[in-house]
């Protein structure tokens, strides 16, 4: 089980450890009053990364060998220039600077490749990093698929990837989602790529596009490490799961109380539990009647239970990101944190919740120090 | 020589003080000041060289017009100044 957090907030990384049963505490703080838009423990040799986005100055990324005790400024992904003449245009007709706007997600390579990391970007560009973070390559073979001219921004102006999924059986699949560009799968480390996203249905398009894969705005992918097969989406109007790989998605209907959410997480070990957070959608984005309660499945969706145990029950307006909930290699205790600076802990798989802080800065990203693998 | 200033905001992640450096234009000031702080570039110009959406380079007060080249001329005793832009609240 872990018993620390990195939560990254618009106003600095706040590392916060267990001090006992249900009792959580701010134990560090690096870099208050910076916009950390997300954090990655690495599970292989115990370093930390931090991206930054300092607006003005740009994105930036740092790493801690020494648990936040001091950081390094490291490389950030870096556009080519575009081809002389060339506009790029989204799906809507709008100009995409070939320029790192924001890293917006970050992952480990595979167990078996010390120092390979994966980084998402708006506005689209997936990178790779051989040498711990020092340089980063852009994956042309995603970049430059015909299919991203129909991507759109979704959340912010420029399309981006936000989840970046490393398969355990083998560190050369991988999974990403684009919001809104639909999932993609490389199977050969990153030279090539097949849009995955068949099933997945967008109710903000025309009905001739609705199930165009490449418009797809899955807010989260997740993976199920011990049945990697099984992966789960929070879709901007929907939550789906594939069981068979990403080859195809099923809508999960009636989500309660709300279809729509950022967040999703999935049991380590058990496909059929994930827990959602829900919101009312797209047009007011607070928690339904501002209760904030977390929708659990331990059937594969078939039923959905609220969990709403030790969570604000009146006039509470947290809305949860999609970095912003997560689950420990347990399964036992997760974590989010909100909109509106709160966090909350649980150490029964969502039964009872209890109140970490509710003084943050907003919260964007909440990661899980897992134990290193050595 | 041209002298190059930065803004105080900038200290806090890269201590960059002010410096005296060769140049006849903005730019070749801004890169011969970058030139001694080599982390300090990806703050004021992205990965193409160019300036910062939300950045300014001024010229003795005057911001460039040459926003993108940063061509405009400077003279010996001229200040040159990187600063934020202004924007949004």
């Amino acid at each position: 089980m872990s018993d620390l957090l990195l939560v990254s907030t618009r106003k600095g990384l706040f590392a916060v450890r267990r001090a006992g049963p249900g009792r959580w505490r701010v134990e560090a703080t690096s870099f208050l009053g910076d916009n950390v838009t997300l954090a990655l423990p690495d599970p292989r040799d115990g370093a930390w990364y931090a991206a930054l986005d300092h607006g003005h100055f740009g994105a930036k990324l740092h790493r801690s060998r020494d648990r936040g005790a001091s950081w390094e400024e490291l490389g950030v992904p870096a556009y080519p220039a575009p081809p002389e003449g060339h506009e790029e245009k989204d799906g809507m007709g709008r100009v995409i600077p070939w320029k790192l706007i924001r890293i917006w997600s970050l992952e480990a390579g595979g167990a078996g490749q010390p120092g390979v990391l994966w980084a998402g970007t708006l506005p689209g560009g997936l990178f790779r990093s051989g040498d711990h973070g020092a340089t980063w390559t852009l994956a042309r073979g995603l970049w430059d698929r015909p299919e991203r001219g129909s991507w759109l921004g979704g959340g912010a102006d420029y399309p981006g990837i936000h989840s970046i999924c490393v398969d355990p059986r083998d560190a050369d699949r991988v999974t990403v989602a684009v919001s809104c560009g639909g999932a993609w799968r490389t199977v050969d480390g990153g030279a090539s790529w097949a849009c995955c996203s068949q099933g997945m249905r967008a109710d903000y398009m025309p009905a001739e596009r609705a199930y165009d894969p490449n418009i797809q705005d899955p807010h989260r992918v997740v993976q199920c490490p011990a049945r990697p097969e099984v992966f789960w989406a929070q879709h901007h109007n929907g939550v789906f799961r594939s069981l068979d790989d990403c080859a195809s998605w099923t809508e999960i209907p009636a989500v309660p109380p709300s279809v729509f959410g950022f967040a999703v997480a999935v049991h380590p070990a058990d496909p059929l539990t994930a827990w959602f957070v829900p919101a009312i959608k797209d047009e007011r984005r607070v928690p339904v009647e501002g209760k904030v309660v977390v929708a659990r499945t331990r059937d594969g969706g078939r039923s959905f239970e609220l969990l709403r145990h030790g969570l604000p029950q009146e006039h509470a307006y947290d809305l949860v990101f999609r970095h912003a909930l997560d689950v420990d290699a347990s399964g036992e205790r997760l974590a989010f944190g909100s909109t509106t600076g709160s966090l909350w802990a649980t150490e029964d798989a969502g039964a009872t919740w209890s109140t970490v802080s509710e003084h943050l800065p907003p919260v964007h990203a909440v990661r899980f120090v897992q134990q290193v693998q050595l | 020589m041209p002298r190059v200033s930065f803004t105080a905001n900038l200290q806090r992640h890269v201590p960059c003080p002010p410096c005296t450096v060769p140049g006849r234009t903005a730019r070749e000031a801004l890169e011969n000041a970058l030139a001694s702080v080599p982390r300090l570039r990806g703050y004021i110009l992205d990965e193409h060289g160019e300036l910062r959406h939300h950045m300014v380079v001024f010229v003795n007060g005057q911001a460039c017009a040459d926003r993108r080249g940063l061509g405009d001329p400077v003279a010996e005793a001229d200040e040159v100044a990187v600063m934020q832009a202004l924007s949004g609240g």
